[in-house]
């Protein structure tokens, strides 16, 4: 039970927010050059999922998954992008982000008249209390071995 | 700038800070072209901020339609921020415009115009405001007041015209 990083990309496809917390293996790339390859990826991803779609979708794109862990994806009608990356565990991500969107980045970044739109953000507060509100998820910490696996011995 | 209907002191202090507003433009500015000018730009500057506001508290996701689109409007958002339900009517044929008619406009409710500005548009924040919120959904959108009591109309009308929908952009590198 972990949770790897978070993007957040504002309507033109610019990064406005990375942050990492459990990710042992890096890209090899820089970021910018990372998070350019994530946005396409998205991108095409949601053109992919409209055009496949037998139905008329509400949602569109939620997540994928590999092996080894899952892409979460939640997207404003006003077209801000929030990617999670968790390990396989975290089912349902789109509560989480939906948190992070409305009551992080609307209070301290929106309604903060000296962040200007559209760049990428340096609040200092919404970077922290981003950062314990992802510490204090059910799902955050990795899994540990149980301390008191003898037990199971008696 | 939360203004439900159930806290009144918050919407009567909003109402003078806008008077307050408007007045300070009146004596920088020697026309009233010039204050409703600014008046809009600051409105879109409000609403392009509020949309996003809206969106997460309202949870409404993309509307399909223009006419959906003005439901919300009237209904959800004029609710929520004035505390007031102005009528949708007078659609054109095709869809594509529509009134917002305002029985009584929260912003003027202390307001009698003088005579020597009958070009003053007093109100025009709140089409600035229209305006940069729905390009934030992707729709170019032409506000304006066709009515306005202050000026003695029997109501207050704006007129909403859908313009285009905004394409998004397909990021660099990409087709």
């Amino acid at each position: 039970m972990t949770v790897h990083n978070l993007y957040i990309f504002d309507r033109n496809g610019s990064c406005l927010f990375y942050n990492e917390w459990n990710r042992k293996k890096q890209a090899g790339i820089s970021t910018d050059e990372e998070f350019k390859l994530m946005y396409g990826m998205l991108f095409s991803i949601r053109s992919f999922v409209s055009k496949m779609s037998p139905q008329d979708m509400k949602d569109g794109f939620l997540s994928f998954q590999t092996s080894k862990y899952r892409l979460h994806y939640y997207e404003t009608a006003s077209g801000l992008k929030f990617v999670m990356n968790t390990d396989l565990s975290v089912s349902n991500a789109r509560d989480t982000l939906q948190h992070i969107y409305s009551n992080l980045y609307v209070d301290l970044v929106v309604k903060n008249p000296l962040v200007p739109s559209c760049q990428p953000l340096d609040s200092e507060l919404f970077g922290t209390r981003l950062d314990s509100f992802i510490r204090s998820l059910p799902y955050y910490s990795p899994t540990l071995p149980d301390p008191f696996w003898f037990w199971s011995w008696f | 700038m939360s203004l439900s209907g159930t806290n009144q002191t918050n919407s009567e202090l909003f109402t003078l800070t806008y008077g307050a507003l408007v007045t300070q433009l009146c004596k920088d500015y020697e026309n009233d072209e010039e204050v409703n000018k600014q008046l809009d730009k600051m409105g879109y500057n409000i609403g392009v901020r509020l949309i996003e506001d809206f969106l997460a508290r309202s949870s409404i996701g993309r509307c399909q339609d223009f006419r959906e689109t003005a439901d919300v409007i009237a209904k959800v958002a004029f609710k929520m921020y004035l505390g007031i339900t102005p009528s949708v009517t007078n659609w054109s044929p095709g869809g594509d415009e529509f009134s917002l008619i305002l029985e009584n406009n929260p912003l003027a409710d202390f307001v009698e115009l003088p005579d020597n500005h009958s070009t003053l548009i007093y109100s025009n924040l709140l089409c600035g405001v229209l305006r940069g919120a729905l390009e934030m959904v992707q729709m170019a959108v032409d506000v304006k007041f066709a009515q306005d009591s202050l000026r003695g109309d029997n109501v207050t009308e704006i007129r909403m015209k859908f313009i285009k929908r905004i394409e998004e952009n397909i990021p660099a590198g990409e087709e």
